[in-house]
């Protein structure tokens, strides 16, 4: 018996073996970053004595079980609330010392004197669905966004979300300390102050 | 001088492919490497809620993932229908979201600690309640950056 060579494996299909796990790893990947709203939380403190803050400084929003939302002892849908927020943070019907040059609201005595003093308090229900909530936290950070938009287009021509995608952008060619002080004269222009209080049964 | 004959032309030569296997390959290692599997598997429904004032959440290696939400169907005969919580791929308590804040700490280099960010991943039926208990044991565990992870889209598909 005569040896014979072994004969070549023929490689031709291997690029279709290769081409059906590339498009399986094509189809697979999901190059994407996680997306969401960011939020701080207070950090506990010891129970000191409320200040004092004037009734019409509060926005009061109330979410109940049923999903339904109280802004202000008025029911609201929550497509109305971004405005109702905007109107109440540049409301700016503070006189004297507390008036607010930048505003363009109504000026409404009975509304907010200042942005820096305006506080939205949330509260929720223990049986809210958390869509809703999002939705309602979505909204209200819509209404402090809008505003800061505002000014940052005034003072520095750009959007203030804009500014700050670029400080987080570690490509981003520009003067990142500048930027960061630019963020803060807009931010302390329009305050976040947005508390939630413990969601009741 | 018919060695120097020219060749028949008019005929094209076939082009090699002999190199396409290895510039599929190429692209194949490249989508493998890139290619992230889920960290967790994920025993709760996780539906996540619709929101258009997002923020990137980049850096994965300084998020630490917390799941809430119903158990998945093939759960529920053990684990009831009751929204709770996933930490890692065990369902927890919420006394236990403390103990895991601390391990993931110390997981990590001391110099991160401070930029952790906790990521809720918390379907969109689950009640408030539940998210809230979380919210109080992160406060305790003064893990205070917290991000509520949303698909970008429109609150009213909420």
């Amino acid at each position: 018996m005569a040896r014979r060579a072994s004969p070549e494996v023929n490689a031709g299909s291997m690029a279709d073996i290769a081409f059906l796990l590339l498009i399986f790893f094509l189809v697979t990947t999901t190059i994407e970053t996680d997306r969401g709203i960011s939020r701080k939380l207070p950090p506990i403190e010891d129970e000191t004595d409320p200040p004092n803050i004037k009734q019409k400084n509060i926005f009061i929003v109330l979410v109940n079980r049923n999903n339904d939302l109280l802004v202000e002892d008025e029911p609201m849908e929550i497509e109305n609330l971004r405005e109702a927020a905007i109107a109440f943070l540049d409301n700016g019907g503070g006189v004297g010392e507390e008036a607010c040059d930048y505003c363009q609201g109504a000026r409404d005595p009975a509304s907010s004197d200042n942005p820096t003093k305006a506080i939205i308090s949330l509260t929720n229900n223990r049986g809210t669905e958390y869509g809703t909530y999002i939705s309602v936290q979505n909204e209200l950070v819509a209404a402090y966004n809008e505003l800061r938009n505002r000014e940052a287009q005034r003072l520095y021509g750009m959007e203030f979300t804009q500014m700050e995608d670029n400080y987080r952008d570690s490509n981003w060619r520009g003067d990142k300390e500048e930027l960061k002080e630019q963020i803060a004269v807009i931010k302390d222009l329009f305050p976040e102050k947005l508390s939630e209080a413990e969601p009741q049964s | 001088m018919s060695k120097f004959k020219k060749k028949k032309s008019g005929e094209l030569p076939a082009v090699n492919t002999a190199s396409l296997p290895d510039i599929v390959f190429m692209l194949l290692f490249f989508f493998m490497v890139a290619t992230v599997m889920r960290q967790n598997t994920l025993m709760v429904q996780n539906k996540l809620p619709f929101a258009d004032q997002v923020e990137k959440l980049d850096k994965k290696d300084m998020i630490m993932y917390i799941y809430a939400g119903k158990p998945s169907p093939r759960y529920q005969p053990t684990f009831g229908s009751e929204a709770r919580i996933q930490l890692n791929d065990k369902f927890a308590d919420v006394s236990e979201v403390q103990s895991f804040i601390y391990a993931e700490r110390e997981a990590k280099r001391e110099e991160l600690i401070p930029y952790l960010t906790t990521a809720l991943k918390v379907d969109v039926e689950t009640n408030m309640g539940l998210v809230s208990d979380i919210k109080q044991e992160l406060r305790k565990a003064e893990a205070l950056k917290i991000n509520y992870t949303t698909l970008t889209g429109d609150v009213e598909q909420n």
